[in-house]
């Protein structure tokens, strides 16, 4: 795409003197840069570099395989934290790689951009002396166009751009490659800007949205499980509104593959009512400061621990997917507050109540009750192990709410005290006299709440980048030349009324020779005659 | 429906085998130059691809008055044959892509087997209109059948799954603008590694070489033109496949929330893009040789097959519809 045209001629020889050593250093390192043996190192290297972005998992694209990683290759993974290969993407030397690619084009496209205007600007150049040493030419008798300025009509009607030297005729079309050209790698680098503007003022949070007015979610950083703010975002800069999860749908086929989602949610937005919008995997949720997208859905089933004193606390906590295809769940309810003795108020540490397990949507007719038989609920259960001790919430150490401190298990702080597969209605009663209720289920979606500004930057710019490929792959820069003897006598031919043409592909073509072909034929007039008897001589 | 389109895809197999014992025959038999040949005029103005026309082995100056050498002639005969099974291999083909999309009433390309089975489609069809433009190349056929073999045969042996409907994620209308246009671009890649192995071989034996691989060049058409040919089907390709990694990223825009995410097909898209851009840099570049520039070719079609095979056997990612365990 790029250095084939012969640039206009260069600037005559400089006259000898002292160059600062420094600035030669500098100007002969951008020739290199700018050169485009460079520019291909530079592009291997960066595919090259891509690789390792795709072999180990990424921080950006999936953390917990990066977790995962680390306890599989303990020794392996911090050196390679170290030098990025988690965040390959964003690490230095992927950075500098493209950086200096960018850098590279840059330096390249100004100065062909300040050829090509010049060359736009500039008429087609004087006929050379011979047209027998052009690739094509051809001599015309008695054409019907025979003078200059109809041959100039005939070549600009077929939208050459032309100019009329006396009697020479200069023609030159295809000034769309290199304009393509300029046009795609200018669209690389808005590609670029908006990729880096997306990056900057960009923020996104993943969270889980339970149905029901009380599990209204709020767009504050807090209320996000994981959230990743741009470097010029701050926390005060997310737009407020307010979502409510009112039903979720689905719909399967008879191989349980899922044929349909549908979430339905009460939007909030300031300065506007309360509106009911839906939206689905594929058709994101638009506000106007940010975009919703439906990743996944569940259930949250809802267990009422009913303590020793009577008193009763809810736990709404989704189970998540264990990932097989029928839906299975796995979490836990905690209850860190059970069996605080209500006359002292005293909170036991070693009567802290907790309950993991499985939910099932479908429970298997046959076979043990731990994988679900369907994704939809046809015969929901959960199936639950009760836990009593000391749950380890206050030791400080973050923990996931997704599941329990197994080393307050391993310490024997918490004991297992039972088991049991709970269907909706139905109350476990433990050991101390307190009973777990299994009321039911509440369905709810994993979301992805986006930011991207400099999208739209990015569309414009790869249609553009499109078109500018295609101009600079399909177009073809060529010239023509027609010399019409001079109308008084005295011409090189005798006085005849002998045309010659020429033309000159300057892009690799070989349909050039037909189109020159036709060409002549048009300026000749009887355009199908003289096609077929070109095609007689071969 | 299903139960016609693999027999189809069987046949269509078989065709493609014989077709390339054909072409062996074809190569087998003497050299086609001396030929008295049948020169089609088409050969001459039929440039719009490459326009390779004429240079051969049907030379279109009519030859010397040789003695018409029998098994060449044979070996044309041969080599028709194999063009036309290969015609008739593509009928069947797309017999077999048709009733596959029929059995599960939507676009057939919903898993890795349907997408190696269109593309393979798309790979024969655009070959079927280069030796119709430019007849001389026939005998790249062999090679185009070798490929064409091992990948149907592997996609039938290793890819093969029930027909299923598509699940939520790629009920959209860009799951058709995104996979047909990948499709399209991965089948002319597929068609481009032919004329560029063959061309590195090629002009490795008209430089005088005689070693192994570039023994079997000595019966191939003219380096020069199969060069250009492999150049055309990149060029004609790569901005298809541009066009499809836009597609691809305005719908996970849509459905995954971001545009790119260097998921691993992402990656190795990217990654071939930039060495297919490489290509046609260097096969821009006067000071870079045109075998150098084909290499790079050849290696852009290993990061596709890659992304094919590599990304969907040993890597997860959202691009997990390949339907392989």
């Amino acid at each position: 795409m790029t250095t084939v045209d012969d640039r206009p001629s260069t600037p005559p020889a400089q006259a000898p003197r002292r160059v600062n050593p420094v600035l030669a250093l500098l100007r002969n390192s951008w020739r290199q840069l700018t050169s485009m043996r460079t520019a291909l190192i530079l592009l291997f290297l960066l595919a090259v570099a891509a690789i390792p972005g795709s072999v180990l998992p990424q921080r950006g694209v999936n953390p917990e395989r990066v977790d995962q990683w680390f306890v599989d290759h303990p020794d392996l993974a911090p050196r390679l934290d170290r030098i990025g290969a988690f965040e390959v993407f964003g690490s230095v030397w992927f950075s500098a790689i493209y950086l200096l690619l960018f850098t590279s084009l840059i330096g390249c496209i100004l100065p062909r951009a300040r050829d090509h205007v010049r060359a736009l600007r500039m008429k087609p150049p004087a006929a050379p002396k011979r047209f027998a040493r052009l690739p094509q030419h051809a001599v015309l008798e008695a054409p019907a166009a025979a003078d200059p300025e109809a041959i100039a009509a005939v070549l600009r009607r077929r939208r050459w751009r032309v100019v009329v030297r006396g009697n020479e005729v200069s023609a030159e079309k295809g000034y769309l490659k290199e304009t393509g050209n300029l046009l795609f790698h200018v669209s690389l680098v808005a590609v670029l800007l908006g990729v880096a503007l997306g990056s900057w003022y960009g923020w996104h949070g993943n969270r889980i949205l339970v149905a029901g007015a009380d599990n209204a979610f709020c767009n504050t950083r807090q209320q996000y499980a994981e959230a990743s703010l741009g470097p010029r975002v701050d926390s005060s800069d997310l737009p407020p509104f307010c979502l409510t999860l009112e039903k979720f749908e689905a719909d399967y086929l008879p191989s349980g593959l899922a044929s349909r989602y549908w979430a339905t949610v009460t939007v909030d937005e300031p300065g506007g009512a309360e509106r009911t919008a839906g939206f689905s995997v594929n058709s994101p949720l638009r506000l106007g400061s940010a975009n919703v997208y439906l990743l996944s859905n569940g259930y949250a089933p809802v267990l009422r621990y009913t303590d020793k004193y009577g008193r009763s606390q809810t736990s709404r906590t989704p189970f998540l997917r264990t990932g097989d295809s029928n839906a299975t769940e796995e979490g836990v309810a905690i209850f860190p507050d059970a069996n605080v003795d209500p006359a002292t108020g005293v909170r036991a540490a070693d009567q802290q109540i907790a309950f993991d397990g499985f939910y099932l949507p479908t429970v298997p007719a046959e076979g043990p009750p731990v994988r679900s038989a369907w994704p939809e609920e046809r015969d929901p259960a959960v199936n639950l192990l009760a836990y009593r001790g000391n749950l380890g919430l206050d030791a400080g150490i973050p923990g996931s709410v997704y599941e329990l401190d197994k080393r307050q298990l391993d310490d024997g702080k918490l004991k297992e005290i039972g088991t049991k597969l709970l269907r909706p209605g139905e109350k476990w009663t433990l050991d101390d006299g307190s009973t777990l209720e299994f009321v039911g289920t509440e369905p709810y979606i994993t979301i992805s709440v986006r930011h991207a500004p400099g999208q739209t930057l990015l569309l414009v710019a790869s249609g553009t980048l499109l078109l500018g490929l295609m101009g600079s792959l399909f177009a073809r820069r060529r010239r023509v030349w027609f010399r019409v003897p001079p109308p008084e006598g005295g011409s090189p031919t005798g006085g005849s009324s002998l045309v010659e043409a020429g033309g000159l592909p300057r892009t690799e073509h070989p349909g050039f020779a037909d189109e020159f072909a036709q060409l002549v034929a048009a300026v000749s007039g009887d355009a199908p005659d003289a096609r077929r008897a070109r095609e007689g001589d071969e | 429906m299903v139960a016609l389109s693999d027999q189809l895809v069987t046949f269509a197999i078989l065709a493609y085998l014989i077709a390339m014992i054909s072409h062996a025959v074809e190569f087998a038999l003497g050299n086609a130059r001396k030929v008295p040949a049948a020169a089609p005029a088409r050969e001459l103005v039929g440039a719009g691809v490459g326009g390779v026309g004429g240079v051969i082995d049907e030379p279109v100056v009519p030859a010397a008055p040789q003695r018409p050498d029998r098994s060449a002639a044979r070996a044309v005969l041969a080599g028709r044959i194999a063009a036309w099974l290969i015609v008739l291999g593509a009928a069947l083909h797309l017999g077999a892509v048709v009733t596959r999309g029929l059995a599960a009433d939507r676009m057939p390309w919903g898993n890795m087997y349907e997408f190696v089975l269109t593309g393979t489609w798309i790979g024969v069809a655009a070959w079927l209109v280069v030796l119709w433009k430019q007849p001389g190349l026939r005998r790249l056929g062999l090679f185009l059948t070798l490929v064409m073999v091992l990948l149907l045969a592997f996609a039938e042996l290793k890819l093969y799954v029930q027909v299923e409907p598509l699940m939520p994620a790629l009920q959209s209308w860009w799951f058709i603008i995104h996979v047909s246009t990948i499709i399209f671009a991965s089948g002319i890649f597929l068609l481009g590694v032919v004329p560029a192995a063959a061309y590195l071989m090629r002009n490795g034996w008209e430089q005088g070489r005689r070693s192994f691989p570039y023994t079997l060049a000595r019966r191939l058409p003219a380096a020069a033109g199969l060069e250009r040919l492999t150049f055309t089907l990149h060029a004609f390709s790569f901005p298809v496949f541009t066009f499809a990694v836009i597609a691809g990223a305005i719908w996970a825009e849509a459905a995954w929330g971001r545009a790119w995410g260097w998921d691993p097909k992402e990656t190795w898209a990217f990654i071939s893009w930039v060495v297919y851009a490489g290509y046609l840099h260097a096969r821009a570049t006067p000071s870079v040789k045109r075998n150098v520039a084909t290499w790079i070719a050849i290696v852009g079609f290993l990061t596709v097959m890659m992304n094919l095979f590599g990304v969907n056997f040993f890597f997860t990612g959202l691009h997990s519809y390949a339907g392989v365990e």
